[in-house]
């Protein structure tokens, strides 16, 4: 790889996609709220999602866990507390194959309802079909990863994950990526096309997950205030909605 | 004691004849549109019937409304709030478009645009969900006027719980209409159900909304209400429900449904109540006392220490007069015939019905009996065993001897008015057989049979007086010089200009590029500089 190349996909796809989810996601909260929303298809079909949706998001959760564990803590943290690097990957591989079942396993399920449920297929808007492809090759990707690397035992908390934590420091070591197994690299640069489109898709309902709801006291008041009036011709709204054609 | 007030509607079924105007306009108004193709904020069921969406009712089924839990404190029937976290992603309760009835429409294209010729072209339906053919199965008003009476009618869950069967032989049937619209309750499960804090209650009014841009459409509010009257847009994305009209009742008219109403049969008024009693009635322990507990929310406006109270909380006056003359207050608290919708839910609603006497008094006149003697008609109201319990269970937790009390009371209503028309000796006893006076039974008569719009719908208009407050800068957008003593209005202009003085002291030399404003300072004159030169004091230089 050119010295060019490498540095478009290492350095120069990496920072642009993280600046496009940071001003994709202001721009978004800030203009279409009225778009933030998971946009939920269980009114129109729900044996497949029953399954589907709870398979998928928590083996989600247990995916994005292993890649903290495996791209943020170094490795030397692992091996002070005693768990030595073959025990390490014992653990990742299997506990990662797992999650990586449970979500191809609900994506599978709710990419055949989409595609077959035709009442679920007509609510699908362009923008989902680009986030559900792009999140299914992501998954592909990973699953795929993790299962060459189970018996190839790469360290890529020596290469991969130097690297983004590089990304952070403004100095992201690219020869430490580039020494890692193609698979990992692309696994990788998928991730960041998906970052990319993320604020632009239903994905930005993940950040709204409703934590907060188990403090809130169960009824909500609301006091009637003044408030700026609309734009004139805009109905209130600030910009058109994302992704929904009507 | 927090005293809030309360929006409120009652409905008498007496004169509901099923029109259904009420519902269409509503859907013209509110959700006529993609997306809430299946979606009434106001329909009208038949009862006995299986309701919209189906057996809505059986909370059992559905984990609607709230509950108390083992030591007798309120929670919500679906399970607590960790519990609706983990099971976010699949809602067990949520109904499914084919328990409100799959949405159709029909192609008529293929008559449009038929060939000359063609012998009779005929539309078929097709989904408005898919756009492809489809076979209707359920709707809306499926059981209309017990359609399907045999079949549909004993799975109504009112009626589960009955020992006698309900009769369908045609002779026998007892029916009603049932119009619904959202309760607006005072302890609202849709409102503790969503997790995002997007819908809440109005402080002024206590009409239930959904913020649209906080909605993140979890969908618990639509399993939380225990009517099923909030509703997910299965376009957007969002949940929506009846708004109770809000702009028409912040102008002070009546809801759409209400100003429709070809039977004039609602009613809009205040209720002042206290809210600091709410969450104590709600966990009253034994259901058949909730109706009691609620009305024991409520306040009576006309004692003037509660006025006082009010006012001094911030109630305004207008406000408070109209509770004085609220028709539903009359109807619920001081003559007691409306009773309020499932109290057993523990939501405490806010749209209350006065039960119908006419398929009972049907069923009497059939028997044979002359309803201008009331005493038949008691003696028989208590024979139909059906009927009470059937109201009982739809309107006082299954409290027979109240639905009793009250249709007595209309009876006697009219009763005595029959007789002044007919000028009969009136039965001065009769009043007090259900605990009232000649005097309440004509204010109820008034209410009931010929008031008017006025009467009928007290709504004080919404208090918007600082909404203006926003106003001048927004008038920028229009015209900068129409504002108050602006050029445009006699005036000298804006602030800026007004205040602008070349020289204000003696040492200054007259300059066009300074000027000293009404804070003392010298600043730049943008107006008169020539481009020529510096710009001196065009930003601020500290403290003098």
């Amino acid at each position: 790889m050119t010295t060019a190349w490498a540095t478009f996909w290492w350095i120069v796809l990496p920072y642009l996609a993280m600046a496009t989810f940071v001003v994709g996601h202001v721009w978004r909260w800030r203009y279409d709220q009225f778009g933030w929303t998971s946009r939920s298809t269980q009114l129109q079909e729900r044996r497949g999602l029953k399954w589907g949706a709870p398979l998928f998001h928590y083996g989600t959760f247990a995916a994005i866990a292993g890649h903290v564990m495996g791209v943020l803590i170094p490795a030397r943290w692992t091996t002070k507390i005693g768990i030595s690097p073959h025990v390490y990957h014992l653990f990742a591989a299997s506990a990662g194959l797992l999650a990586a079942i449970l979500v191809i396993g609900g994506m599978a399920v709710l990419a055949a309802r989409r595609v077959f449920a035709p009442r679920v297929r007509a609510t699908t808007t362009p923008v989902d079909w680009v986030a559900l492809i792009l999140l299914g090759i992501v998954a592909v990707l990973g699953i795929v990863t993790t299962a060459i690397n189970a018996p190839l035992e790469h360290e890529y908390r020596e290469t991969i994950s130097l690297w983004f934590r590089g990304l952070f420091n403004a100095n992201p070591d690219v020869s430490a990526a580039l020494r890692a197994p193609l698979i990992f690299q692309i696994h990788s640069v998928a991730a960041w096309a998906l970052l990319m489109v993320w604020p632009f898709t239903r994905l930005v309902h993940a950040w709204s997950y409703p934590v907060w709801y188990l403090w809130r006291p169960y009824i909500v008041y609301r006091a009637k205030r003044a408030t700026s009036p609309n734009e004139p011709g805009t109905g209130g709204r600030k910009w058109r909605k994302i992704g929904v054609p009507y | 004691m927090r005293i809030m007030a309360q929006m409120a509607m009652v409905m008498n079924l007496d004169k509901c004849i099923g029109c259904h105007t009420c519902t269409v306009t509503c859907k013209q108004v509110w959700t006529n549109r993609p997306g809430t193709e299946y979606v009434y904020f106001n329909n009208v069921e038949t009862k006995p019937g299986i309701g919209y969406p189906k057996r809505y009712e059986d909370q059992e089924q559905w984990h609607g409304g709230w509950t108390l839990d083992r030591k007798g404190r309120l929670q919500l029937k679906a399970g607590g709030r960790l519990r609706k976290l983990l099971s976010i992603f699949y809602n067990p309760d949520l109904p499914t478009i084919d328990d409100y009835g799959d949405p159709w429409t029909y192609d008529y294209g293929t008559v449009i645009e038929a060939p000359l010729g063609t012998p009779n072209p005929s539309v078929h339906s097709i989904s408005a969900l898919t756009g492809r053919d489809m076979d209707m199965r359920w709707g809306s008003n499926w059981d209309d006027d017990l359609a399907g009476g045999p079949e549909h009618a004993p799975a109504d869950p009112n009626l589960t719980h009955m020992q006698e069967q309900v009769k369908m032989e045609f002779e026998q049937v007892f029916m009603f209409y049932l119009p619904r619209i959202c309760e607006h309750c005072l302890n609202p499960s849709c409102v503790a159900s969503c997790p995002s804090g997007a819908m809440y209650k109005r402080e002024e009014d206590g009409i239930v909304l959904v913020d649209q841009d906080r909605c993140r459409g979890w969908r618990f509010c639509v399993s939380g209400c225990p009517y099923k009257k909030v509703y997910f847009n299965h376009r957007t994305g969002k949940a929506e429900k009846c708004t109770l009209c809000f702009p028409r009742i912040e102008a002070g008219q009546p809801t759409i449904c209400s100003e429709t109403c070809v039977g004039r049969l609602r009613y809009l008024g205040l209720f002042l109540y206290d809210a600091d009693k709410v969450l104590g009635a709600a966990t009253t322990p034994d259901v058949k006392d909730l109706y009691e507990a609620q009305l024991d929310v409520f306040l009576d406006p006309e004692d003037p220490e509660i006025r006082v109270e009010a006012a001094r909380q911030g109630i305004p006056d207008d406000w408070i007069q109209a509770a004085r003359r609220s028709p539903v207050y009359s109807l619920a608290v001081r003559h007691r015939v409306a009773l309020p919708l499932h109290p057993e839910y523990r939501t405490l609603p806010m749209v209350w019905y006065i039960p119908p006497l006419s398929p009972v008094a049907d069923i009497v006149n059939a028997e044979g009996y002359d309803d201008l003697n009331p005493d038949n008609v008691f003696a028989t109201i208590d024979s139909l065993r059906i009927p009470l319990e059937y109201l009982a269970n739809l309107f006082t937790a299954g409290r027979v001897d109240t639905v009793r009390t009250v249709l007595r009371k209309l009876a006697v209503v009219r009763a005595v008015m029959r007789g002044a028309q007919l000028g009969l000796t009136p039965n001065e006893e009769l009043p007090k057989t259900v605990g009232t006076s000649r005097a309440e039974l004509d204010d109820l008569y008034h209410l009931l049979a010929i008031a008017k719009y006025e009467d009928r719908y007290v709504i004080p208009k919404a208090h918007a007086e600082d909404a203006g407050r926003l106003m001048s800068q927004h008038e920028q957008l229009f015209c900068s010089l129409d504002t108050e003593g602006g050029p445009g209005m006699g005036g000298l202009g804006p602030h800026s200009i007004r205040s602008f003085q070349p020289a204000a002291r003696a040492d200054e030399v007259p300059t066009t590029q300074t000027f000293r404003a009404d804070d003392g300072k010298l600043h730049a004159n943008l107006l008169g500089w020539n481009g020529d030169g510096g710009l001196p004091h065009l930003f601020p230089e500290g403290i003098e």
